[in-house]
């Protein structure tokens, strides 16, 4: 499993997506043990969406996985338990809050600006507001904080702290800060999981726009197709856009081929508590997926460097292929009933 | 992907730290594994930061020009764009640009500027000052 950094207050587990690594420990810390995979899982995270309308740096998103905040709402919906969230209007109030919280021992989670964290290293360091970790203790005027994208705990002043959790702009934290409460203290495993599945399962194939789920990563390949089509957009938008893909695919969170094969790790952990050879084979089956978005990665990054011929119909090739292996993962799973 | 597979091409942008990732292992069971870095992710964020670099120079070159307001230099050092800046500040991204030109941010008032210092972390004398 993941490896851990213990302090008598907070056990760390390094994750692969902020989200869901500080949910399943934050879970664990008050007592319902649970993998990051799992967390992940049975909160439907899994998705895929293009939307041309939504720009980022002037490029249009591309998301892998459910908006932020999906695992902590999902988490509640699906194990019946309840999370305090709080924002706050008055960011003094808020880091009064937080004090108040973390003096009684309690670990918080805290939605924050990835810019401002002083431990971030530099090259990392994007206005991207949406990203969560714990803070668990105070020392003097520094915050006692476990990142799950770190290896180990870190150290965050005050005055970083408070900025990084004001940060206006897009998903704006307002200071978000959340804990649970009434942890149930096991999982109705059967229920949750066919629950979580089936969920996940409509977002992957019965979304009303054609730009989501499996039906999206088509639609991308077919974008794709025009623009090498384009004169006036072959020779640089092209590359700046797939450039752009690869960045939201392998840097932000973890990627589309990461979340592909953290769901595939839910699948398979599914399948031994359940014991399901439909579950085992669905998960081989996302991981070869996963395998072919790392593919397409490698060809598009190839190209933009000038080490291929820019030619899209391969990567259009790859992300058809996707669309249909992922699409026969989520039939397959459907006979789970 | 195998754990054989996990990429461990020492990334600079990662700075020394290490990225979780699931991968299957030998005999089929999915496992974490450290990855040092990838160089086809490395490429991609190096090349953003590239551009946001070039960026910065080339706006705090011409605001010691006096060609744009010390505001789009500040801004660019931030890593911020247009729409960043206008969505922190929540001033419409028109008066933003119209805040680049040298002679209307000469005359802007306290409270804008407080506003803009705010958001970028800088007291407003420096903000007044193009970046070096």
């Amino acid at each position: 499993m993941a490896d851990s950094a213990a302090s008598p207050r907070f056990q760390h587990r390094q994750s692969a997506h902020c989200e869901s690594g500080v949910v399943a420990n934050l879970l664990s810390h008050n007592g319902l043990k649970i993998s990051e995979p799992m967390a992940f899982g049975l909160s439907s995270s899994l998705a895929f969406a293009y939307i041309p309308i939504v720009k980022m740096a002037g490029l249009p998103l591309i998301a892998y996985r459910m908006p932020p905040g999906n695992v902590i709402r999902g988490v509640e919906k699906r194990l019946n338990m309840r999370w305090v969230r709080q924002t706050f209007r008055d960011p003094a109030e808020g880091a009064r809050e937080l004090d108040a919280q973390i003096d009684q021992g309690r670990a918080v989670g805290l939605q924050t600006c990835v810019y401002w964290l002083p431990y971030m290293p530099e090259d990392m360091r994007f206005h991207f507001n949406a990203h969560n970790l714990v803070a668990y203790a105070r020392d003097g005027a520094d915050y006692l904080v476990s990142d799950p994208i770190f290896e180990d705990f870190n150290r965050c002043d005050s005055a970083s702290m408070q900025k990084a959790r004001f940060a206006k702009g897009a998903m704006a934290s307002h200071g978000l800060l959340y804990y649970p409460t009434q942890v149930p203290s096991e999982i109705d495993y059967e229920t949750a999981i066919r629950g979580a599945i089936s969920r996940n399962y409509k977002y992957m194939t019965k979304a009303p726009l054609p730009v989501i789920g499996v039906n999206g990563i088509r639609y991308l390949g077919r974008t794709i197709d025009k623009l090498g089509k384009d004169p006036a957009k072959r020779e640089k938008y092209l590359p700046a856009f797939l450039g752009h893909m690869v960045r939201m695919q392998e840097e932000i969170g973890t990627g589309g081929a990461g979340f592909r094969f953290l769901y595939a790790s839910f699948l398979q952990e599914s399948a031994k508590l359940l014991n399901n050879a439909l579950l085992a084979d669905a998960a081989k089956d996302l991981t070869d997926a996963g395998d072919e978005w790392r593919r397409f990665a490698l060809q598009s990054t190839k190209m933009c460097r000038g080490r291929a011929k820019m030619d899209t119909a391969p990567l259009v090739a790859i992300l058809n292929d996707i669309a249909d292996r992922e699409l026969a993962v989520w039939k397959n799973l459907r006979a789970l009933g | 992907m195998k754990t054989d597979d996990v990429p461990q091409d020492e990334a600079r942008t990662y700075g020394g730290a290490k990225k979780l990732m699931y991968a299957v292992r030998e005999d089929g069971e999915y496992t974490g594994v450290k990855s040092a870095g990838w160089e086809v992710e490395t490429y991609a964020t190096v090349s953003a930061v590239e551009e946001l670099d070039r960026l910065r120079d080339d706006a705090v070159a011409r605001a010691k020009a006096g060609a744009t307001s010390p505001l789009e230099a500040h801004m660019y050092v931030r890593r911020m764009d247009l729409a960043t800046l206008s969505a922190v500040t929540g001033v419409w991204e028109w008066r933003v640009k119209r805040h680049f030109r040298p002679s209307v941010f000469a005359n802007l008032s306290p409270a804008l500027l407080a506003r803009y210092a705010q958001a970028l972390d800088l007291d407003v004398a420096t903000l007044k000052r193009a970046p070096d």
